[in-house]
């Protein structure tokens, strides 16, 4: 039987995509208005797109957050994928349940709290080893990396839980040492999920303002730092084309990923079609 | 240890092969490549997770003084042989005694409830119309609900103040109608922040949500229609008890970190607005009394000690019940 969804669920649904739609919408439509007020509409115009490319300040802050989100990407796939590997595949060892404690924590703390806490952190170590030498795009990698490995160990974790262990239990009995069953089997597989936690992990440092604010060192503001210091003097156009820029390029990544997991879905079914055919 | 002694150290092991001998002295002790791959997320996490709490509290036990870095060493030595060991409870003194902060971690977790209640109202019919939808369009629909998480957050409570503000979205139009006269002060109020923490927290809310409802065995309910139960009954009696996970997943990772909060009440917020996340970040940033920031920051990690614990057991159940 097919349940239909009642006309009350429906239209919450609807409603509830409005409500997340139309703020990013509003954000669009007013990056075009030709008036400095940005909400009261003056006719259409791209200057404030020209404003925003003339904008030193706004340029370099974003080719820092876009180095930054790079290295802690990578660096937090390496440490979230041997995380989730740990948690999903070895069972019971000594320190797992720390090891989930920490893995998890940083995806619910209070940004305030582990921005404080890293950067008392940086502060003692520089005191006690001379290492890291003042702050900057070091502490801030550093900070991005420990918590935005959180959310690939969850991704790499619940990626391995939902996949049996029956192919690397195949290998391993056909004599595989441990290493080689990984980087054969196991990571092929869960390959996507790997590139997922990857763009995750690039996402959120491109996007924190907050940890980043307390881990940084003169010279060092990425862009959600300078962002965040022009919105507090109020709405400005240039904000909305930069919003509308990021927006388009985060929907052209979506819409990529998704026709891309399409055609695999597609290619793994005509796959699984002819070898059907040539059981018969 | 200075860098160069690092880069020696790093050049000995090197030259002496020290390595491979360290890797087969582990194997010999019963350590394997799982070690390994343990190891270095764990010493990871210590260092840069665990470790820092611990001098954050070492910190708030300390006094302030005007130096880089502002607080007093705990442990001094008096003479060569005598230790003197200061802890400094003044600070926590402070937070209790001063109705400032009182009024601000109440607040905080009155504004975080709210917005949970609020937000689950919202997402749970969401959720459970997307998990009602034909699988083909299922994906599509988790995706427009994820998109909005991939874009920047600040932006997107940036968009807020364009929308509310007295000669914003929603006043130009209400007036236009005709509807008021005078603008409705949005902006700047509780309403907007609970608004702005929904809004940036719900797709949190949904996705735990989805993946309960989606495991329900609609023949359950089917059931329960054969024996006369109206739908309205059945929701209460076998949905949602049955979906009590995803709730409570959903609300503890809105809840958690919507008490501690910054971005959201000093954007959207009146100054009136107390959020200990704003607190802390005003004692840090502008009073640079670190000792106090730290302090604070113990004490509001004590009152979500609670709701990590209970985020985590069911977490595990859900990743558990998925194998």
């Amino acid at each position: 039987m097919k349940r239909r969804r009642p006309f009350f669920v429906r239209s919450m649904m609807i409603a509830g995509f409005l409500f997340l739609y139309i703020p990013i919408l509003s954000l669009i439509i007013f990056s075009f208005n030709e008036s400095r007020l940005v909400t009261v509409w003056a006719g259409f115009s791209t200057k404030w797109y020209g404003e925003l490319f003339r904008n030193e300040q706004v340029l370099g802050a974003a080719w820092l957050s876009f180095k930054i989100a790079a290295m802690n990407a990578t660096g937090a796939t390496i440490l979230g994928t041997l995380a989730g590997l740990a948690l999903a595949r070895f069972g019971r060892f000594r320190g797992r349940p720390l090891l989930t404690g920490m893995a998890t924590a940083p995806l619910v703390m209070p940004e305030v709290i582990t921005g404080l806490s890293l950067l008392l952190l940086f502060v003692a170590m520089e005191q006690a080893f001379g290492w890291p030498e003042g702050r900057g795009i070091t502490t801030i990698t550093i900070a991005h990396i420990t918590f935005s490995m959180a959310y690939v160990t969850v991704v790499i974790q619940s990626r391995l839980a939902t996949l049996d262990g029956s192919l690397e239990e195949a290998a391993m009995d056909l004599g595989a040492r441990p290493a080689k069953v990984f980087f054969l089997i196991t990571l092929p597989i869960i390959l996507p999920a790997i590139l997922a936690g990857w763009l995750l992990a690039f996402t959120l440092s491109w996007d924190d303002l907050v940890i980043t604010s307390f881990v940084t060192g003169p010279g060092a503001s990425t862009l959600p730092v300078v962002i965040f210091s022009k919105v507090r003097l109020g709405v400005s156009p240039d904000i909305n084309a930069l919003a509308t820029i990021l927006v388009l390029i985060v929907a052209i990544g979506i819409a990529i990923a998704g026709l891309y997991m399409r055609r695999q879905q597609k290619l793994r079914e005509l796959d699984i079609q002819r070898a059907v055919a040539a059981d018969d | 240890m200075k860098p160069f002694v690092l880069a020696e150290l790093m050049a000995w092991i090197r030259a002496h092969g020290a390595w491979r001998f360290a890797i087969r002295g582990l194997r010999r002790r019963g350590y394997s490549g799982r070690t390994l791959v343990t190891a270095v997320p764990f010493l990871w996490l210590l260092l840069f997770f665990l470790v820092p709490f611990l001098i954050v509290f070492k910190i708030s036990v300390s006094g302030m003084q005007m130096a880089m870095p502002p607080y007093e060493p705990l442990v001094t030595w008096a003479s060569a042989q005598v230790m003197e060991l200061k802890i400094n409870l003044a600070n926590y003194a402070f937070l209790w005694e001063d109705a400032l902060y009182r009024n601000a971690y109440l607040n905080s977790i009155v504004t975080a409830g709210i917005s949970t209640i609020l937000c689950l109202l919202i997402g749970y019919p969401m959720a459970y119309g997307i998990a009602r939808s034909k699988p083909s369009s299922r994906n599509l629909l988790l995706l427009l609900v994820m998109l909005p998480f991939w874009t920047s957050f600040l932006l997107r409570v940036y968009a807020w103040i364009g929308i509310l503000k007295n000669n914003g979205v929603i006043n130009n139009f209400l007036m236009w109608l005709g509807v008021i006269d005078e603008p409705i002060v949005m902006l700047q109020t509780d309403f907007a922040v609970y608004l702005g923490i929904v809004y940036s927290y719900l797709p949190f809310m949904v996705l735990p949500l989805y993946i309960a409802i989606e495991k329900l065995d609609l023949s359950l309910l089917e059931a329960a229609a054969d024996l006369g139960c109206r739908p309205v009954k059945a929701f209460f009696r076998i949905t949602v008890p049955l979906t009590m996970g995803g709730i409570i997943a959903g609300c503890m990772l809105v809840f958690i970190p919507a008490v501690g909060e910054f971005v959201i009440p000093a954007l959207l917020g009146g100054p009136d607005t107390l959020m200990i996340g704003r607190v802390l970040w005003e004692e840090f940033f502008n009073n640079r009394d670190w000792p106090v920031a730290s302090a604070v920051a113990i004490a509001m990690l004590l009152l979500l000690v609670i709701p990590i614990m209970v985020l985590q057991r069911f977490q595990g159940r859900q990743l558990g019940a998925q194998r």
